[in-house]
């Protein structure tokens, strides 16, 4: 008798398998995902290893090389040189980490605090459920950046200032969609078994909802990413975020205004750059809604 | 009477999330850091000026006085003296809103006009070129940051076409003649029977509501062509079809109207995604309307004339979300509105 059941088939079934590569197909499959993907990928690397890919790194900060103002794009500066003579490219390079910052720390403190009030509200249901979804609305009820404006305006604007401000209303669109998801798991079987077995409400919700809401979550924070580094960026244009000699892609775009349309470089490429990551990280979340076939609203 | 039975919870929902902001704009205003009145004076006033200034705007009351004060001035629209202009608040506002409404309408009415089309011929055309290309231009309009495709747009029409004007309202020669009866622009100047004046107020205004307009326009675009590809499957369009109508009338007259539900939903939503980008565009092209007021409240940290924009425009939207409510519980009762659901 031969073993035909390979060491794989024993840790991960056949028809697990061939679920896995029927989603990993329906990703493949469309273009403009795997576009997405990959622009994402390469700016997150880009970001990491900024030091080391950058032409001038020594051109982040408050470094100045009037003879080179304003150079226009060449080959030694691709994307020209900005008043001070800097190099734009490996300001956008650095840029890059500041959004991808931006992005993670929001996203990283926002979503737990959403999830967590989320899951309590769906789960427990009555008057708890009606207080957390009234505050959510509370929140919803201006636009962010409006209210992300009001936040930062009270403190010294700041990278780290913008970060907050974002954060501290972006719980409430996790909060809405995990209580939403919450609401229609608490009634299915598999729940009702742990609440028989015993199980306490913070298991119940942690270990056995939580779980099965993930999939709309992660399709949810991919797109998010991209609308909060756009939030993020109209912060630093406007003033209220990253600032000079800071390199935020945002800010950069504001101090190119200016030198319209002679000085063109200045401005057009760092906005082009933030199109390019938010373009792929939408992109990147379409592909994954159509894989894990969820609905998220936008 | 049944609809207002329906949306008496969506009523009393509005006013709990408007005295929910009232409350959360108060506590930004006056409880986190920094003493609004020093701020307002400079670091270099005395604190005799900082402590005159912050007994005249009421900030040594205690707290609940202070919000009491504050919330009995908003229901009756007092909201103070702006730091900056030295007007009432109130005044400002209306003085700004009518340019900012005429901007935010006219990209609604651009992102209605050139989205929903676009859906249409690209679920018509499924996974053709059409499709694909339209595809590509939703992503791309809701991805680009709106202040590039402004400066962008400014660069190509304004500075090398040459077509458009890329800052403020009216042009100088103009401005003179045209006195404020609505404060919309447009209709001013049709009031004052200046055509070329008329003229003028278009051209400053298309580039600013097109740029506002991408970002709505994208998620028009996708929502309508999902939800006419939804609508094709179901049995009573395949009847229509069986049935010879011709294809046009069944796509406007049939699947539009049903299709028509969730874009309506959306720009609804999309108001309030106008009334922030607009922070971004009046900024960008100079325009002299509410938003660019609330920057400049910011940036002066002129505290009442900033909780005066921000209720505004809290007011605004939950007040536009309640109308789509109304037209989309008149177009089909049975939606569940999202008061009700529990």
């Amino acid at each position: 008798m031969s073993t035909d059941t390979s060491t794989l088939d024993r840790i991960v079934s056949p028809a697990q398998r061939e679920l896995w590569y029927r989603s990993y197909r329906r990703f493949a499959d469309q273009p403009m995902s795997v576009v997405g993907a990959v622009i994402v990928a390469s700016v997150i690397t880009l970001a990491l290893l900024a030091p080391y890919i950058a032409p001038y790194p020594e051109h982040v900060g408050s470094y100045t090389d009037f003879a080179n103002s304003f150079a226009a794009p060449s080959l030694d500066h691709p994307f020209g040189t900005d008043k001070a003579g800097r190099d734009l490219l490996t300001r956008v390079i650095y840029g890059y980490r500041l959004s991808l910052l931006l992005a993670g720390t929001v996203l990283g403190i926002g979503v737990p605090i959403g999830v967590f009030l989320g899951l309590v509200a769906g789960y427990s249901g009555g008057w708890i459920d009606a207080a957390i979804m009234r505050l959510t609305d509370t929140f919803l009820a201006l636009p962010p950046l409006v209210l992300a404006l009001a936040i930062a305006s009270v403190f010294e604007p700041t990278l780290e200032i913008a970060i907050f401000a974002v954060a501290s209303l972006w719980w409430t669109w996790y909060a809405r969609l995990t209580r939403g998801l919450a609401a229609s798991e608490r009634s299915k079987e598999y729940v009702q078994a742990a609440e028989l077995a015993g199980a306490g409400r913070l298991h119940v919700m942690l270990r056995e909802i939580l779980p099965n809401c993930l999939s709309p979550l992660l399709v949810k924070m991919t797109l998010d990413a991209g609308i909060v580094i756009l939030t993020g960026a109209s912060l630093s244009f406007i003033g209220l975020g990253v600032q000079p000699p800071r390199p935020g892609l945002g800010t950069m775009v504001a101090s190119g205004t200016n030198f319209l349309p002679q000085q063109w470089w200045v401005s057009i490429f760092p906005g082009f750059a933030i199109f390019v990551l938010v373009l792929g990280f939408n992109m990147l979340g379409d592909g994954l809604r159509d894989m894990f076939d969820v609905e998220v609203e936008q | 009477m049944d609809q207002l039975k329906r949306l008496i919870p969506r009523l009393s929902g509005m006013t709990i999330s408007l005295l929910g902001l009232s409350v959360l704009v108060f506590t930004i205003s006056r409880v986190l850091p920094g003493n609004p009145a020093r701020m307002a004076l400079g670091a270099r006033a005395s604190d005799e000026q900082v402590a005159r200034l912050a007994s005249e705007m009421g900030l040594n009351k205690p707290l609940a006085a202070q919000y009491l004060e504050y919330i009995s001035g908003l229901l009756v629209g007092d909201l103070g003296l702006s730091l900056q202009t030295r007007n009432p608040v109130l005044e400002d506002i209306i003085f700004k809103l009518p340019a900012t409404l005429e901007l935010i309408t006219l990209s609604l009415v651009l992102m209605i006009a050139i989205g929903i089309p676009l859906g249409v011929i690209a679920a018509q055309n499924r996974g053709g070129l059409l499709d694909n290309m339209t595809r590509v231009f939703a992503f791309s309009a809701v991805s680009v940051p709106s202040f590039f495709i402004a400066i962008v747009l400014q660069v190509i029409f304004g500075f090398y076409l040459d077509l458009f004007p890329i800052t403020g309202r009216l042009s100088l020669k103009y401005s003179q003649t045209i006195t404020r009866e609505t404060g919309f622009m447009l209709i001013d100047t049709l009031l004052a029977g200046s055509v070329a004046a008329h003229a003028n107020a278009w051209a400053h205004l298309i580039l600013p509501a097109l740029a506002l307009s991408f970002g709505g326009m994208g998620q028009i675009i996708r929502i309508t062509r999902s939800s006419m590809v939804d609508i094709e499957g179901k049995d009573f369009i395949e009847a229509s079809h069986g049935f010879g109508l011709p294809r046009w009338l069944v796509v406007y007259k049939y699947s539009l109207k049903n299709a028509f539900i969730p874009t309506l939903t959306i720009i609804g939503l999309l108001y309030a995604w106008l009334l922030g980008g607009a922070f971004i565009i009046e900024i960008v092209f100079g325009w002299p309307g509410l938003a660019k007021y609330g920057v400049q409240s910011v940036l002066t940290t002129d505290v009442n004339a900033l909780v005066g924009v921000t209720m505004t425009i809290g007011l605004m939207f939950v007040l536009t979300n309640f109308i789509v409510d109304v037209i989309l519980d008149r177009i089909d009762p049975r939606i569940q509105l999202a008061g009700d659901a529990t």
